[in-house]
């Protein structure tokens, strides 16, 4: 059957932001996209892309400030918060966000981003946490879950001689410069609904001056899991939220008012 | 004649750094630098500009970093453990493109080392400044006045060849109080360089980075940083001679060891001895080309250092062969006295090096005599 042309103009249901520069390089079934694409829309929302400067990592996001219309500087591996607070303290009415991975920020970067939260920066830190090292190849990371095979820990994460999993929103949460620690999941529409949310609110924790915030994401890492994208999907929920319990670990008092 | 006045060395380079216009500075206290840090705790927030201090040299090298990219006159300030765990920021500065002043107080090593006056960085500033074909400009002063000069100079450097400028100084300058006549407070710049990622509307979106994923794109940028450096050798070395013009022998050496040696080469003067000084101040670029003019003038050459001769390689690599050279140093945070020099001097005259000579052969022997208990 021929497809005929629409009698009437189509309805726009759903535009990508216009921030987003999109297609990425990510693996299929990664959640990075998704995360970049909620960070433009709700930067694009508060309307505040032409004051927003964005610091990409060191790991797959290496390129993270290739796929956003914003200024952007790439940091050293970790030291993203360090080059963050710079920037904000010579222009503290711009809009400064790090972009980080697990083994970024809670591996080598794990000195700057304590400090950081510590000092209270005004800057808001999206952290995705994959548990693996994904550029690199696979390797275990600070938030392998314990038995979890890597390519640098080919018998499973031993916690005896590798160490535990290190949960970053609980550990931020108990700083008092900390205006918004959470925990959010990217694995159904439903969490990523919510991750949105808390993304607005880790932006409107830095414009209302309250202090440092962070979200951390659970994200899929199909391709070093060695999984299907529908796999990595149901491995985020059924292994590493029992892991990485979702939840807010501290949310300052003027954000809990904000309706968004 | 300006007003002079007396001042610590740490606090008069950071004075000079605050009239020559820095709008940021980030460091982490390490002794013998720490008064700079502490002066600029002081003064910066009076002028309301930024101070941080932060929790690492790692994490006051890479706020630099940040505040350099937004096209701030920025520095830092640390001594040879702090510079070591600069050398990863040092090189993404570089990379980048962006201008940057690091004063470097060298206090004894290797390792934890202790406290004394160094000239121990000499390689890891000069020969190094990072991973990767990485060019910093590095400048030496040798008394406080010219240590204030060379920072009011270098935030200029470094915007000019969008580089880093380092200024190497020795904890003898950092902590030695001297009269010093302080330049004009400038102005802070109103504009923003066209590279500086600033957040501002109504322009295209700006990047820094010194990514440079594809071989070929980052050869691209290999071959800028060495042209821009090549203009840096053009235009920027810096030394001063002492009593060259009948010199038969030509004593070497930079900041404090070169300043002693010139004490030494004065009083081999009243001795009737025909010996002069060279002392370069811009250690990168080096001064090669004018040491290799002297040289075949000279009967012999000595370097002065206060490491196991770091500079004297420079030196070698400059003369060509063309006179000898001996190589007198004190190490570990010792610093040589002039008398001790100008018995090297004499020593020079009285029974030279011949070409063959390993310059630092008689030294060595000369300090295991010289450490070794009496029995």
């Amino acid at each position: 059957m021929a497809v005929t042309a629409p009698s009437r103009p189509l309805k726009v249901v759903y535009r990508p932001p216009e921030t987003y520069l999109g297609p990425t390089h990510y693996c299929p079934g990664c959640t990075h996209g998704i995360a970049h694409r909620l960070v433009a829309e709700v930067i694009e929302e508060m309307g505040l892309a032409e004051r927003t400067i964005g610091i990409a990592p060191v790991g797959c996001a290496v390129l993270a400030y290739e796929y956003f219309d914003f200024d952007g500087v790439e940091a050293a591996h970790g030291r993203a918060p360090a080059m963050a607070t710079g920037i904000k303290r010579v222009l503290p009415d711009r809009v400064v966000f790090t972009y980080q991975g697990d083994g970024d920020m809670a591996s080598i970067g794990m000195g700057e981003i304590i400090h950081a939260a510590g000092r209270g920066e005004r800057i808001t830190v999206i952290f995705i946490n994959n548990a693996i090292y994904g550029m690199t190849g696979g390797q275990m990371a600070p938030t392998t879950l314990p038995g979890q095979v890597t390519t640098s820990s080919p018998y499973g994460r031993d916690p005896r001689s590798q160490g535990y999993p290190i949960r970053m929103a609980e550990l931020l949460a108990t700083l008092d410069g900390v205006a918004y620690s959470v925990r959010h999941s990217l694995h159904d529409p439903t969490h990523i609904r919510k991750a949105k949310k808390a993304i607005r609110l880790a932006f409107e924790a830095q414009v209302r001056d309250l202090g440092f915030a962070m979200v951390e994401l659970l994200s899929t890492c199909p391709t070093n899991w060695k999984m299907t994208p529908i796999e990595a999907m149901n491995w985020v929920r059924d292994h590493m939220t029992t892991v990485f319990p979702l939840g807010e670990y501290k949310v300052h008092p003027e954000l809990r008012k904000l309706r968004v | 004649m300006p007003k002079r006045e007396l001042m610590k060395g740490n606090e008069a380079m950071a004075e000079a750094a605050i009239r020559a216009g820095v709008e940021a500075y980030f460091g982490y206290p390490i002794t013998p630098q720490s008064e700079l840090l502490e002066y600029m705790s002081r003064r910066m927030p009076q002028l309301g500009r930024v101070f941080l201090q932060a929790e690492s040299e790692i994490a006051a090298i890479n706020m630099a970093y940040g505040a350099a990219c937004t096209g701030a006159r920025v520095m830092s300030s640390s001594s040879g453990p702090g510079v070591s765990l600069m050398s990863e920021g040092l090189s993404y500065i570089i990379g980048t493109e962006v201008p940057f002043v690091l004063v470097d107080v060298m206090r004894g090593g290797p390792g934890l080392g202790n406290i004394a006056p160094s000239q121990g960085d000499y390689r890891q500033v000069s020969h190094a400044g990072g991973h990767g074909d990485t060019f910093p400009i590095v400048l030496a002063p040798a008394s406080v006045q010219e240590a204030v000069d060379l920072i009011y100079q270098a935030f200029d450097l470094a915007e000019k060849y969008r580089t880093v400028v380092i200024v190497l100084a020795d904890g003898s300058i950092g902590q030695m109080m001297e009269p010093v006549a302080l330049p004009e407070y400038r102005p802070l710049p109103e504009k923003r360089p066209d590279w500086a990622v600033t957040g501002e509307p109504g322009r295209p979106r700006r990047r820094l980075t010194s990514l440079y994923l594809h071989p070929e794109d980052e050869e691209v940028v290999n071959l800028r940083l060495l042209k821009r450096w090549r203009q840096v050798e053009a235009n920027e070395v810096r030394y001063r001679t002492y009593y060259l013009d009948d010199a038969e022998y030509i004593v070497v050496g930079f900041g404090m060891a070169g300043r002693v040696a010139l004490s030494a080469v004065r009083m081999a003067r009243e001795e009737g001895l025909k010996v002069g000084l060279f002392r370069p101040v811009s250690l990168r670029p080096f001064p090669t080309k004018e040491l290799r003019r002297l040289a075949p003038k000279a009967k012999a050459m000595m370097v002065v250092e206060m490491n196991s001769g770091q500079m004297l390689d420079d030196v070698l690599a400059a003369v060509q062969g063309q006179t000898p050279v001996r190589f007198y140093g004190r190490m570990g945070g010792m610093v040589p006295f002039p008398d001790e020099v100008l018995e090297q001097i004499r020593l020079l005259v009285k029974e030279p090096p011949t070409l063959d000579e390993d310059p630092r052969e008689r030294w060595i022997a000369h300090m295991e005599q010289m450490l070794t208990p009496a029995s």
